[in-house]
């Protein structure tokens, strides 16, 4: 049912694709860069953290957490990309199966943000955050996961978008929020609960949640608030269930 | 066996017919022509012969496999190159063919030598290393038939194949489409709305409104229709004239350049013409009805009376 050539190839074409348009690239290595070292250390001498936690410590995994949400829900755009100049028809007319197709795009979008998280990681211990290679590949695992989620999500939506001003609109209406409601900037636990509630359906913040069980071990206000089992399975149970409906929703459009 | 076979064929969008109740069977080997106005129904057959699209009742069989029971199957047969540009630009040539080769399943092997291959059949192997959007839109359409001939499909689908293009670049087009039917013996079926490609095909339908209203080889729809018209000039046009009426039955009509007459078939009455005049004939040309007049004459319309039609998604 699974023709792993052809997801190797769509994979292929999306990761020469990134590495072609190097704007894509400036501005994905840039924007964690501008939010870490300018809106962390401006908030840094703000905000007194009481424990052991500088800000713009506690913000790295959020930061790592919009990476990977910005990187994913952008390489599902490809779909509606693909669809409008036209490709999308090449592979339809491939005899592979769609759930390949949908693979395809669902591997290619996690690996590239598994790929710019780690990147972005590099800086932990310049940080003062020394997480050792055992932490890094625990969190390259974790942030695999959240990028297979969102990238799943982003697919789903993807599917039903027939313009990339569409696309626009309706990306912009949930990244932003997700990012917001993420814990990357505060803990979602100061919230009002009837804000809170949407932070506990966003796998973002769960996601964040379990880097900061790796960044920020230790006690205090800015750590971690959901145990670490509970943040890997609600984003693995997210990533299966969203994996399943763009499949279905792929299989049945004609 | 007929390597397309398409029976009662029909398609509705939201209740309207857009195929209705199409017959036709495509011989291994033929260039088969569809040919018809914008929004007759043309891209709508050819997306359910490719499993792009589902239908309502009747059959469509391709290579010998049911479009509906096993698109995979037919999906392996055929070969298509759509209406508009599906090549991504931000890829090589090279780099597009080798995607279509995965999804085709080759091995890289093979993969690489036929990707050589095909690339000097369409005049495109020093720009293997290009990227598309450098490329100029008769390269773009030689390079997307390379691409659909990749995986040697028994059935070539072309959708409107040199649509957009210049006149020169078309031709150019057009003669690799013939000249691929000669080396490969690959049956090729395609849409145009063009009379002069129609006429290059080995057999046509004409479609009009979602239904055949003719099916044969374009010399034969164009002697059921009319006859041939022979102009001619002579040295006593008033003579022959009356020579034509008593020898032959005829009624010649008197034009500017001299006479026209209508004959069945005016290449072997040309002949007779010379041997039983007696008066001297200065000129002579022969004008065979074309397509267009065979249009015109099944609908009572030109072809090119329609409006254009909204690009179909996916």
């Amino acid at each position: 049912m699974l023709s792993y050539k052809a997801i190797y190839v769509i994979t292929l074409r999306e990761f020469k694709r990134f590495y072609r348009q190097k704007g894509r690239l400036v501005v994905t290595m840039a924007r964690p860069l501008i939010w870490l070292f300018i809106v962390g250390s401006g908030f840094t001498r703000l905000i007194d953290t009481g424990a052991g936690v500088h800000y713009i410590q506690f913000i790295l995994p959020g930061i790592v957490g919009m990476t990977i949400l910005f990187s994913s829900i952008f390489s599902t755009i490809s779909v509606v990309w693909d669809r409008e100049f036209g490709f999308l028809r090449e592979m339809l007319v491939a005899p592979v199966s769609r759930v390949t197709i949908v693979f395809g795009k669902l591997l290619s979008g996690t690996a590239l943000s598994t790929a710019q998280g780690a990147a972005l990681l590099i800086i932990a211990p310049f940080l003062g955050l020394g997480i050792g290679l055992d932490g890094f590949l625990i969190t390259v695992f974790l942030m695999f996961l959240v990028a297979l989620a969102i990238t799943a999500f982003g697919l789903f939506i993807a599917s039903f978008l027939a313009s990339l001003e569409g696309f626009n609109v309706i990306m912009n209406f949930i990244v932003l929020p997700m990012f917001f409601l993420s814990g990357a900037l505060y803990p979602v636990g100061t919230l009002p609960v009837w804000i809170r509630v949407f932070a506990y359906i966003n796998p973002l913040c769960f996601g964040v949640d379990s880097f900061k069980h790796i960044l920020l071990p230790g006690e205090g206000r800015l750590v971690a608030e959901f145990p670490l089992m509970v943040d890997i399975a609600f984003v693995g149970a997210f990533a299966a269930l969203f994996t399943f409906l763009s499949a279905l929703v792929f299989e049945r459009r004609k | 066996m007929p390597i397309i076979q398409v029976k009662d064929l029909v398609k509705r969008y939201n209740g309207l017919e857009a195929v209705r109740g199409v017959s036709f069977d495509v011989e291994e080997g033929e260039v088969f022509g569809f040919l018809g106005p914008n929004g007759a129904g043309k891209t709508t057959t050819i997306n359910i012969l490719c499993t792009l699209l589902n239908f309502d009742s009747g059959t469509a069989v391709v290579n010998g496999h049911d479009c509906r029971k096993a698109p995979d199957r037919v999906r392996s047969s055929i070969g298509l190159v759509f209406q508009e540009v599906t090549l991504d630009n931000e890829l090589t040539a090279y780099e597009n063919l080798k995607f279509h080769c995965y999804m085709y399943n080759m091995e890289k092997k093979v993969a690489e030598e036929r990707i050589d291959e095909i690339l000097a059949v369409v005049n495109l192997s020093e720009r293997k290393g290009d990227l598309v959007k450098k490329f100029s839109g008769g390269m773009k359409r030689r390079l997307e038939i390379a691409r659909g001939l990749l995986h040697r499909p028994k059935v070539l689908f072309l959708d409107e194949p040199t649509l957009g293009l210049d006149p020169q670049t078309r031709s150019h087009v057009w003669e690799f489409i013939k000249g691929l039917k000669k080396s490969e013996g690959n049956t090729v079926f395609m849409t145009t709305h063009y009379m002069d490609e129609a006429e290059a095909c080995d057999r046509i339908a004409i479609i009009d409104n979602g239904k055949i209203i003719a099916c044969e080889r374009p010399d034969e729809l164009k002697r059921a229709i009319k006859g041939d018209t022979i102009y001619i000039k002579t040295s006593d046009d008033e003579k022959a004239r009356a020579e034509i009426e008593k020898k032959f039955g005829l009624k010649p009509k008197p034009v500017e350049t001299g006479l026209a007459l209508t004959v069945e078939a005016g290449d072997k009455f040309i002949p007779k013409l010379f041997e039983r005049l007696t008066s001297e004939i200065l000129s002579v040309n022969l004008k065979k009805p074309s397509l267009e007049d065979v249009f015109i004459n099944l609908t009572g319309r030109a072809i090119r009376d329609y409006g254009p039609n909204a690009r179909p998604r996916v």
